[in-house]
């Protein structure tokens, strides 16, 4: 009895252990939480000079002081919502014209090369146009940053309607659904997966590319933060934008996922599998 | 139903542009509530024939005919079983069975669903995810999703060849029992001469490249059928046609 016990608690107590120490939620900070301190004792010693890298400490009291006077959520916000509005623009756009060119051959014939080619021009060229076209203010940098997300979202989506499995489209053809039921009842759902992953893709090119309009020119926001620092010689200032960008794309991506997850729930893949086993 | 196929051949095209013929000169009648079976050697055409006659597929020349109607694309009165169960992952049983009824009223279609369900006995695993049955389950949710719409025709496509000897002898049980208390004509593509044997009025034996009827088998035997010894010399007979002996 006493050999079974042991025998059965042992195997138990490494599925706790392993559970705590793979796939937590908090194994993801190990590694900034390493580099804060390896920062910390390179600055307090004095191996990076305090005016090129000030301290973890001198970052957040900077961060700390724009917070007391508010002036940095009113920089969050503004970021934030340019990036939400391009992403649903950009993604949007992607969505309808990816469908159409993965449904329909000879949508794809008249739209794709088209599409390719505008894919090619460096998204950056576009700057230029914009300023001259819409101004420097709001509607280029939404539309700047609606470029970004547009293709990676498009080519996901078009690739993932064209790879859906013949065989479950044949299911849809046998049992005569109108083109508007395999849409919706087939191809949709089979090409949700690659779609999140354009999604995805997608925001984080947003995020990029709202630093390239606002450092373009902004009066608020993370990026015009980040110009003031550099023009006031103030690298925590810089250092500060920095992390809290990291922050911001880390969130918005994290909801994704979480989206995702709640519509993907019948994957069977290996993802569902490691977390199964770690509950 | 009465299904006609005359003067029927099939050629695909190579990336040469050059013929191969996959059916030539298929000439069949198959009657109303008639269990007929398609056996072959692998390339014979058998399940090129199958598509064809789902619609999935158009003939070269020659036509099919369904009650005298030309059949040119999938139709309502003709369900199909895959070699795979081919269900859709995200949705449940009861809702992969569903499938075959759209534009139904809902109350109609929970209502034949729960029998269709309860025919192949899966009432128990109406909402269960595809990815948690197994393969003999999940073929019998495909049966379900062809019967569902009492079908005049149900082509099957080596339904059972995935299986494991044990669950497909039960299918195979169970499909006969389910094609003599319906009123449906079913078209058999299986390499299984037993099961060919046991299940059919009558045997076609397809043979070559282009695939051909070779010999027909008219078997009229009372059912259930085991394995004895009549079925045994048809099983010897139609392996000789088939030129495995």
């Amino acid at each position: 009895m006493a050999v079974i016990e042991q025998t059965s608690s042992s195997p138990r107590l490494k599925a706790v252990w392993r559970a705590r120490w793979s796939g937590a939620p908090w194994t993801g900070a190990v590694l900034p939480a390493a580099m804060l301190i390896a920062w910390s004792a390179l600055s307090t010693t004095g191996v990076f000079p305090a005016q090129v890298a000030p301290s973890p400490v001198a970052v957040a009291r900077e961060i700390w002081k724009l917070g007391a006077s508010g002036q940095i959520f009113n920089h969050i916000w503004i970021t934030t919502w340019r990036v939400a509005l391009g992403f649903l623009v950009g993604a949007l756009a992607a969505t309808a014209l990816g469908a159409l060119t993965g449904y329909s051959r000879r949508a794809r014939g008249y739209l794709d090369p088209t599409i390719q080619a505008l894919k090619a021009v460096p998204s950056l060229a576009w700057v230029p146009l914009f300023i001259l076209w819409f101004g420097i203010f709001e509607v280029s940098k939404i539309l700047l940053i609606a470029v970004g997300v547009f293709f990676p979202v498009y080519l996901n989506l078009m690739e993932g309607v064209q790879t859906v499995d013949r065989k479950l489209v044949e299911v849809g053809k046998v049992n005569n659904l109108s083109s508007f039921d395999l849409v919706w009842r087939i191809l949709a759902p089979a090409t949700l997966p690659s779609y999140f992953t354009g999604l995805r893709a997608g925001l984080a090119l947003g995020w990029m590319f709202v630093i390239a309009a606002e450092l373009m020119g902004a009066n608020r926001g993370l990026g015009f933060l980040m110009t003031d620092g550099e023009m006031t010689g103030r690298p925590s200032i810089i250092i500060g934008a920095l992390i809290l960008f990291a922050i911001a794309g880390k969130v918005t991506d994290a909801i994704l996922v979480a989206v995702s997850r709640r519509l993907l729930y019948w994957r069977d893949d290996l993802a569902s599998l490691q977390r199964k086993e770690t509950t | 139903m009465r299904l006609e196929i005359s003067g029927l051949s099939k050629h695909f095209e190579d990336l040469a542009g050059a013929a191969h013929f996959a059916l030539m000169d298929i000439d069949l009648v198959i009657g109303q509530h008639e269990l007929v079976s398609l056996v072959g050697t692998s390339g014979c055409g058998k399940s090129t024939l199958l598509r064809i006659l789902s619609g999935l597929e158009r003939p070269s020349t020659g036509e099919v005919r369904l009650d005298g109607r030309p059949i040119f694309a999938p139709t309502s009165d003709i369900a199909m079983v895959f070699q795979e169960a081919r269900l859709m992952p995200w949705l449940t049983v009861r809702d992969n069975v569903r499938l075959a009824l759209i534009g139904l009223a809902r109350d109609e279609q929970d209502m034949r669903i729960d029998q269709a369900l309860e025919n192949v006995g899966l009432s128990n695993f109406a909402s269960a995810l595809p990815h948690h049955l197994s393969g003999g389950m999940a073929q019998r949710t495909a049966i379900a999703r062809a019967l569902v719409r009492n079908p005049a025709i149900l082509l099957l496509d080596e339904p059972f060849a995935a299986l494991d000897s044990f669950t497909r002898h039960k299918l195979q049980t169970h499909l006969a029992s389910l094609w003599q208390a319906g009123r449906f004509t079913a078209v058999l593509v299986t390499h299984d001469i037993e099961e060919a044997a046991i299940l059919s009025d009558r045997v076609i034996v397809m043979r070559g490249q282009p695939g051909r009827i070779y010999r027909e088998f008219a078997i009229d035997l009372s059912r259930p059928r085991g394995p004895t010894a009549e079925i045994q010399t048809l099983r010897e007979g139609i392996a000789q046609a088939l030129d495995l002996s």
